[in-house]
């Protein structure tokens, strides 16, 4: 504790000294700290990224498993620009996994505008062949113990998640107009009192598989690292 | 009783940051909605008030009084972005269960309080031993309430302890049909419990109040448990 406030004689020359000496000492904190968080940053920033490449390899894993592939998948990336179709407004990444130098798979993101709280998105896989290998939410706020069932990892139904159902489908096994959930007319299940996150991952995938196979042999034919257009494509 | 003693009493439950202080509602409404969750929190709390109070303590002579409060928010705020940058870069595994939670810390005006009330006037190791009891406090209710809004909010306790053991799955306590209960898992359900929570701490304390009149042999003044 510093030393209690006393008034000098000369007041106004007094109260301008403390005023820059308590300025000068808070400009030393600001800097000693500033300097500190800089330093633990310099310190993390390696093991940060290292462990974000992981997460982000870990949480594809999810959605295609790594023995499907024998490629560099973050390094055979195209970058999107904003679709409509898939729910994103911005610029995104698209993965193209390929064994022997054959397609296997496309891995991409898209986002279910129309969630209860808020958008949710989902990475997504898709086979050359036309199946929608695996899908997950990777980020969501709906009712926690009541929508958030469509992440697995919050599903009480650790036997068979929702999310499952959408494994290896395609528009043959069942076409797109039954793509939809029980309440719709279609042949997925909902959760008593949370339709809207069904219905609102549902239809993300339905739209988003809509939207990549007329589109596949582009895809997988751009140079990596370049920019997709969508000229020339089916609507 | 001894300093050290009336420390822990004070932080653990005659000053308890939710029951008494009624400080930290924020991360109250947003994270005890499960066991877990709270718990995880309360301990990443306990982490951040033990450093803050002895940084506080440690620099407490140089700290002129009239700029305390803006230098306590940059050390506090520094305090915390390390240890989430510590954090995610050498537990990565803990850092994706409780990152979200870490940066929530600075808004709990508990640790505020303590430095303010607490470290900035006394020496390293009771401020440390002050930071850890009332941290202590938050997690046994924050705990409790979270454990609490689980049972009745969707009939399960210690889901999602998987994120932090593998291999180990939450228990479904009530019958798996449970519908569950919104109302407990939305924030007012925080509000409810921790108004049953006061209740009943203001009731212990008022008969022990009570118990303490009657040994005296009928002390003519009357005190009110706050």
């Amino acid at each position: 504790m510093s030393e209690p406030l006393d008034i000098p004689p000369n007041a106004e020359a007094g109260a301008l000294r403390i005023a820059l000496r308590t300025a000068v000492i808070l400009l030393a904190f600001t800097l000693a700290f500033t300097a500190f968080m800089s330093a633990a940053w310099q310190l993390t920033a390696k093991r940060i990224a290292i462990s974000a490449e992981a997460e982000k390899l870990g949480l594809i894993g999810a959605v295609l498993a790594p023995s499907f592939y024998g490629n560099a998948l973050l390094d055979d990336a195209i970058v999107l620009p904003p679709q409509a179709a898939l729910g994103l407004d911005e610029e995104a990444r698209l993965f193209r996994a390929r064994k022997h130098g054959k397609p296997v798979a496309l891995v991409f993101e898209a986002v279910a505008r129309d969630g209860y709280a808020g958008p949710i998105r989902l990475l997504l896989a898709v086979s050359n062949d036309g199946r929608l290998l695996a899908v997950r939410v990777t980020r969501h706020k709906e009712t926690p113990g009541l929508g958030d069932y469509i992440d697995p990892k919050k599903d009480r139904n650790k036997a068979r998640p929702w999310i499952t159902q959408f494994a290896d489908l395609d528009f043959d096994r069942l076409p797109a107009e039954r793509w939809r959930v029980k309440k719709d007319g279609g042949q997925f299940d909902q959760r008593a009192g949370a339709t809207i996150s069904a219905r609102a991952v549902t239809n993300a995938t339905r739209q988003a598989l809509l939207w990549v196979l007329p589109r596949r042999d582009k895809l997988f034919a751009l140079p990596s690292g370049t920019r997709f257009t969508d000229q020339g494509s089916p609507p | 009783m001894n300093t050290w003693k009336a420390i822990v009493h004070n932080g653990v439950w005659k000053q308890n940051t939710l029951l008494a202080q009624l400080l930290g509602l924020c991360p109250l409404l947003a994270v005890s909605t499960t066991l877990v969750n709270a718990v995880s929190l309360g301990l990443a709390t306990i982490l951040v008030m033990m450093l803050a109070n002895l940084a506080i303590s440690a620099l407490r002579s140089l700290i002129p009084y009239e700029i305390r409060i803006p230098v306590f928010v940059l050390v506090i705020a520094a305090l915390v972005t390390v240890v989430d940058l510590a954090f995610n870069a050498f537990l990565h595994d803990l850092y994706l269960v409780l990152g979200i939670f870490i940066p929530l810390i600075v808004t709990n005006c508990i640790v505020l309080a303590r430095v303010e009330a607490f470290a900035a006037k006394n020496s390293l190791a009771a401020s440390t031993l002050d930071g850890l009891a009332m941290g202590v406090g938050f997690l046994w209710v924050i705990g409790l309430i979270g454990g609490i809004r689980e049972i009745i909010g969707q009939g399960t306790l210690f889901s999602g302890i998987e994120m932090i053991f593998p291999g180990l799955s939450g228990l479904q306590i009530l019958p798996a049909d449970y519908p569950g209960f919104l109302i407990m898992v939305l924030p007012p359900g925080a509000f409810f419990t921790l108004g049953l929570l006061i209740a009943g701490r203001n009731w212990l304390e008022a008969r022990a109040a009570a118990r303490a009149r009657r040994q005296a042999g009928g002390a003519t003044t009357v005190t009110v448990a706050t």
